[in-house]
């Protein structure tokens, strides 16, 4: 061993440090990566290699999948249903969102001031998210029925309509009253966050802007949503994740039709796998979601990226 | 060195653990084996099938441990037992399941293990059979009928429809009000597709050719009777089971509908209704299809325990079992013998007993691929009630879909 100066030996003892934290920290992190490789990433790299392969009922047993290449795709790309599909999604998801901020955004201004049962009001609105989606949609498909439910009854006693409306039996209706009962289920999730976001803003801007003399409105477009963008950003994008995705509310409400018309990506997709058995192009098409979800996600982490004003 | 020798004993103790256990392995005797049974059963369906069960538990001498699974989601259950290798012993299938289900090589061809549905006429035992193999066996099979409200038709002057015409006529006589002479299930599920078929067959139309001028005669039926108003829209919407609940509320006169509805018909005392076979453009016999449970035996590693799950099989098939489903009227025997037993006990069985003789299963002829024909049918029924298309462009918009399937 060459001679060691004090220097050199608190060095390598320093790095011995080093190495060992780590290695702990790498330890520390490990059950959390394989539960993240696991359960994240497995998923949706089999997903995605199954987009590409011919994957039946049979495979489940025997695990043979053979290699189709971009057939899948090019299959679901060709098929009438797609193209409805798509359009429909689109449609619901814009318009479902746009109603669902706008309320939750109104709403959380209206509870921002304290009132008496403002509490206990802003608890109850809580309910249609928390409700399982089979029990709401069940309930809501006896209030929009055509003959007997209680909607067109009511409509009907006070005269607002003069014949009894098709909500979930005619295809113009039926993504109307899709749509409606997706902003019903989705408004307290947004109110709940954009009620927190509000929380979070100094209220001596307030009183800064009223002393300046803005009005309401102005206080609200410079002050609010400026401060708000953040929370916006959020609510937005995951708004945008859930829609595309739900499953259950549409299955529950209207299955897909009537005749195609509330078919989305995802019910698509479930139809191609758990009706079709033909998981390879179910898969395909729920790739095309996780794709569609990424570009959202990444815009949402550019816009966040920008300081706000 | 010391460390070889700390590793030592542990490493010791660990292998003659594992030789220990592979001792505790030695094959069972059979009054110690716990055979698993799954099904979807509900309600007073699993009060039912576990009478038969423990039955023939206690005839073949085995303990068993009954799993009654939500019926939601029920085959993407099997999938996932059948990719684990954790199938039950015994497991239930939906009858048109079976094909799919057979071709995936996870279930035991019956006849190999001394099961070969005696009793049985073919057409019923065509229900479990894929490529003429017999793969599962149903108890009871139940179909469709015509349900009407006696009293109503009486009111009204009129006797049971037997053909199509008489059908239309009397839904019109019947729809007044609140209350639509007539209602099927069409929603843009497998049930919308299960109930056009009687129409179709009893036409001369076949589910291997969906664009021939019988299925497009019989889609125009169902689409004339809601344009005329005697049919409410929302079948579009409606299940058997919402069928069910207008029939009882008085809001349909007549519908379509199947023997296990008979307990919740039960519930309501002061209705007054009866049954007859659907309706036929001629009043020739009708062609309607079978349903019901099948019973099958997933393959085991353990050939003496597939043995023992053959044997308590065979009982929950067999003359005895099929008695013990047919308990509370919810469907036919599928043993003739037993059939025309069940046949004293429930009277009003008979419409379905009749239809059943006729009857057909959907796999029969499509087999596999009978799934893609289904959901082109009913894709096909939504175009056409709603008006979108006529019956023969919605046929030809449902057919081109199943070649992309």
């Amino acid at each position: 061993m060459s001679s060691l100066s004090g220097a050199s030996i608190s060095r390598r003892r320093g790095n011995a440090n080093v190495r060992s934290e780590r290695r702990f920290v790498w330890l520390m992190l490990a059950p959390a990566l394989l539960y993240v490789a696991g359960f994240f990433a497995y998923p949706i790299v089999k997903n995605v290699v199954m987009g590409f392969q011919d994957y039946s009922i049979t495979t489940f047993y025997t695990g043979e999948a053979p290699w189709v290449g971009l057939a899948n795709y090019a299959q679901v790309f060709a098929s009438r249903v797609f193209s409805v599909a798509v359009v429909n999604t689109a449609v619901f998801t814009v318009v479902s969102i746009s109603l669902q901020f706008a309320i939750g955004l109104a709403l959380a201004v209206f509870f921002h001031r304290k009132f008496p049962l403002s509490v206990a009001l802003r608890s109850l609105l809580l309910l249609p998210w928390l409700l399982p989606l089979l029990a709401s949609t069940a309930v809501w498909r006896w209030i929009l029925d055509q003959d007997s439910g209680i909607l067109n009854q009511a409509l009907g006693f006070f005269h607002l309509t003069s014949s009894a409306i098709p909500w979930l039996s005619s295809p113009s209706f039926a993504m109307i009253s899709l749509i409606a009962v997706k902003v019903w289920v989705a408004v307290p999730f947004n109110l709940a966050i954009l009620y927190g976001g509000l929380q979070g803003i100094p209220g001596e801007l307030y009183e800064a802007a009223s002393i300046d003399g803005a009005s309401p409105g102005q206080a609200f477009r410079f002050i609010t949503l400026p401060l708000l963008r953040p929370v916006i950003g959020v609510v937005i994008v995951l708004g945008i994740i859930y829609t595309l995705e739900s499953l259950d509310i549409i299955l529950g409400l209207t299955g897909g039709g009537p005749a195609n018309s509330t078919d989305t990506l995802s019910t698509l997709s479930y139809l191609e796998s758990f009706e079709r058995y033909s998981f390879g192009t179910g898969a395909a098409i729920s790739n095309i979601i996780i794709v569609v979800s990424m570009i959202f996600t990444f815009i949402y982490l550019r816009i966040d990226r920008r300081p706000a004003q | 060195m010391v460390k070889r020798q700390k590793l030592a004993l542990p490493l010791g103790v660990a292998i003659s653990l594992v030789a220990l256990a592979g001792c505790s392995s030695a094959p069972e005797p059979a009054a110690d084996v716990t055979l698993s049974v799954q099904d979807y059963f509900s309600g007073d369906g699993a009060a039912i099938a576990d009478e038969v069960y423990n039955a023939c538990a206690a005839e073949v001498g085995v303990k068993i441990d009954v799993t009654h699974a939500p019926s939601d989601g029920y085959q993407t259950k099997l999938l996932q037992q059948i990719s684990s290798r954790t199938l039950p012993d015994v497991a239930m299938v939906e009858g048109a399941q079976v094909p799919n289900n057979a071709q995936t090589g996870a279930y035991a061809v019956l006849t190999d293990y001394g099961i070969d549905g005696a009793g049985i006429p073919d057409g019923a035992l065509g229900y479990g059979k894929l490529d003429g193999k017999l793969y599962a066996i149903a108890p009871v099979v139940n179909s469709i009928a015509l349900f009407y409200r006696t009293d109503l038709l009486e009111a009204a002057g009129l006797t049971p429809p037997t053909t199509w015409d008489e059908l239309m006529a009397d839904a019109a006589a019947l729809t007044k009000g609140d209350q639509y002479g007539f209602a099927f299930s069409a929603p843009a599920t497998n049930e919308g597709t299960w109930q056009y078929l009687p129409f179709l067959w009893s036409n001369g139309g076949d589910e291997t050719d969906i664009q021939s001028p019988q299925a497009a005669e019989a889609l125009q039926y169902l689409t004339d009777m809601v344009k005329k108003g005697y049919v409410s829209q929302s079948v579009l919407t409606w299940g058997q089971n919402d069928l069910t609940e207008q029939f009882v509320a008085g809001n349909a006169a007549m519908m379509i509908n199947g023997p296990w509805i008979f307990s919740a018909l039960a519930k309501a005392p002061d209705l007054k209704w009866g049954t007859v076979s659907i309706p036929t453009p001629d009043g020739g016999p009708t062609v309607a299809p079978l349903g019901g449970e099948a019973f099958t035996l997933p393959l085991n590693a353990d050939a003496d325990r597939m043995k023992i799950s053959a044997k308590l099989l065979g009982c929950i098939v067999g003359p005895e079992g099929q008695k013990g489903f047919a308990k509370n009227g919810s469907g036919v025997p599928t043993i003739s013998d037993v059939a025309t037993e069940a046949l004293a006990t429930y009277p009003n069985l008979a419409a379905f007993a009749e239809t059943i003789q006729t009857a057909r299963s959907r796999t029969e002829k499509l087999g596999v691929d009978w799934p893609n024909t289904s959901i082109a049918i009913y894709t096909a029924i939504q175009l056409a009630l709603t008006g979108q298309e006529t019956p023969e462009k919605a046929l030809e918009i449902g057919a081109q879909e199943i070649g992309k399937g």
